[in-house]
């Protein structure tokens, strides 16, 4: 099955770089990748630039609006995402949970549509 | 049985690390035993000491032939595992496992937790659904996710227990949702011996359901533990319960619901009221209040602490949570409270207590309990 998991986080949680702490939470990512690669299961992974540089675009009555800033206003923001082919949700829930932003912010684990079914 | 305790209390690690659960995944049986059980279950009230001593052992048993004699894996406990798992909704672990586990109807189960058949159906088909669409496994989950889940299995039993045991004065007599809950715990305590505080819930729904006759006396009014016919309490189920605790304790991997057996035991020790060992239960509550610091643990260690000490050290106690506004709208608070405001002779006070409590009391023999208790002040 393929699942999607989508990293929120507050912008201003987490390591930032040149810290201490930012070199082992880099390495938890590669680390992830890697697993997730030997296992197959890896599609795609990806991390976004910050929510302020979002666009959010519109169309209604056939008329495009493009504005400023993220979809939603929240304290927690997408910040990357995993697109992975495994087994069941349990095991996306494994990796979910290897995830290392999961620590501080949530990994929220949406199956993809079966248009097939 | 006391002595038991004491001494694997003592013995207990403080912060024991569980050992690996290798074991888990080994056990065979069949439907055929679960009926065995099931029949069992529902004759052994009645039965005498020994029938039910031999009806026990020949359910085992018949189960352990099975598990001997054939290689299928069980499949009930994957079964237990899908539908309490945490990706559904709470509401819908305990209709799923009734369902599919109990086989009860969902008609049975809806009027069991008192909400209309459609909305039950409901309930269930958008749990299947998200168990297809989301493709949660129909298999025992894997050993890292091992201590989260097999803790929520028991809660969910544990809660349709509580349900059972809150509903006693409803007229619901189709369903027992307690004696659904025993037969669940004693799959669960047979398909995961090493984890005891499987066989510790068990035996805490067995020690707490032997006192069921004695709760309710015909004329539909609540009967407190004080003052409940001891002689009705079912002997088997006791000693059946004691059995198990010791052997779960024993294994040194002590946990919530162990402690909460061992105070069930303590309380089912006792000859009479008076003679209940509050030393050793309040020393149990203060220790199961270190792996559950909540408000409904202190509310009970409060009343225990009442009876070892004096009602005013337990009132001095509750006024720890006097101000948590969840208590406030907690009926056995106001009662509890009500009690040790009497027993401290303050009169006007209690009656306030009793009245507010009577105001948060939806079932009729609690209600009539503590309309009792009021016009006994007031003489």
């Amino acid at each position: 099955m393929k699942y999607i998991l989508l990293i929120y986080q507050a912008e201003d949680a987490g390591p930032t770089p040149g810290s201490p702490e930012f070199g082992p939470f880099m390495e938890g990512y590669f680390g992830l990748n890697q697993e997730l690669t030997n296992d197959g299961a890896m599609i795609a992974g990806e991390g976004l630039q910050d929510g302020e540089t979002a666009t959010t675009v519109t169309v209604r009555n056939g008329k495009t609006t493009t504005v400023d800033g993220p979809f939603a206003e929240t304290k927690e923001m997408l910040g990357g995402f995993y697109f992975i082919d495994c087994d069941n949700l349990d095991q996306a829930i494994a990796y979910a949970a290897k995830i290392p932003s999961a620590q501080f912010g949530s990994i929220e684990i949406r199956p993809i549509m079966d248009y097939g079914q | 049985m006391q002595d038991a305790l004491t001494s694997a209390l003592s013995h207990w690690p403080q912060n024991g690390v569980p050992k690996n659960p290798e074991n888990w995944l080994f056990q065979v049986a069949k439907r055929k035993a679960i009926d065995r059980l099931r029949r069992v279950a529902t004759q052994h009230a009645k039965a005498p000491d020994v029938t039910y001593q031999l009806q026990m052992q020949e359910a085992m048993k018949d189960d352990i032939d099975i598990r001997e004699n054939q290689s299928v894996p069980d499949e009930r406990l994957s079964l237990i595992f899908t539908c309490c798992h945490p990706a559904l909704p709470a509401p819908a672990h305990t209709a799923l496992t009734l369902k599919t586990v109990c086989g009860l109807s969902t008609a049975q189960i809806a009027s069991a937790f008192l909400i209309s058949e459609t909305a039950m159906a409901q309930r269930i088909v958008r749990a299947k659904n998200k168990i297809k669409k989301a493709g949660i496994p129909f298999t025992l989950p894997d050993p890292s996710l091992w201590p989260e889940r097999w803790k929520s299995v028991l809660a969910v039993v544990y809660l349709i227990f509580n349900e059972g045991y809150s509903a006693l004065h409803s007229k619901n007599k189709d369903v027992d949702l307690c004696e659904e809950a025993i037969r669940l715990g004693r799959i669960l305590a047979r398909l995961l011996p090493k984890e005891p505080e499987a066989t510790g819930l068990l035996a805490l729904m067995l020690l707490s359901h032997a006192r069921r006759p004695a709760r309710q006396a015909e004329s539909d009014i609540f009967i407190a533990l004080k003052e409940q016919d001891r002689t009705l309490w079912d002997k088997n189920k006791i000693k059946e319960g004691q059995a198990l605790l010791i052997k779960a304790l024993t294994q040194g991997k002590p946990g919530p619901y162990q402690i909460q057996a061992a105070i069930c035991a303590v309380h089912c020790q006792a000859e009479n009221f008076e003679k209940t060992d509050w030393s050793e239960i309040t020393a149990l509550y203060e220790r199961l209040y270190a792996y559950e610091p909540s408000p409904v643990v202190l509310l009970n260690a409060s009343v225990a602490l009442s009876y070892f000490q004096s009602p005013k050290a337990g009132l001095a106690s509750l006024s720890l949570i006097a101000q948590n506004t969840s208590m406030q709208s907690y009926q056995p608070y106001h009662a509890a409270r009500a009690d040790m405001l009497l027993r401290n002779g303050q009169i006007k006070l209690a009656k306030q207590a009793y009245r507010k409590a009577l105001t948060l009391t939806v079932d009729e023999a609690g209600r009539n309990f503590l309309k009792v208790m009021l016009k006994n002040i007031s003489e």
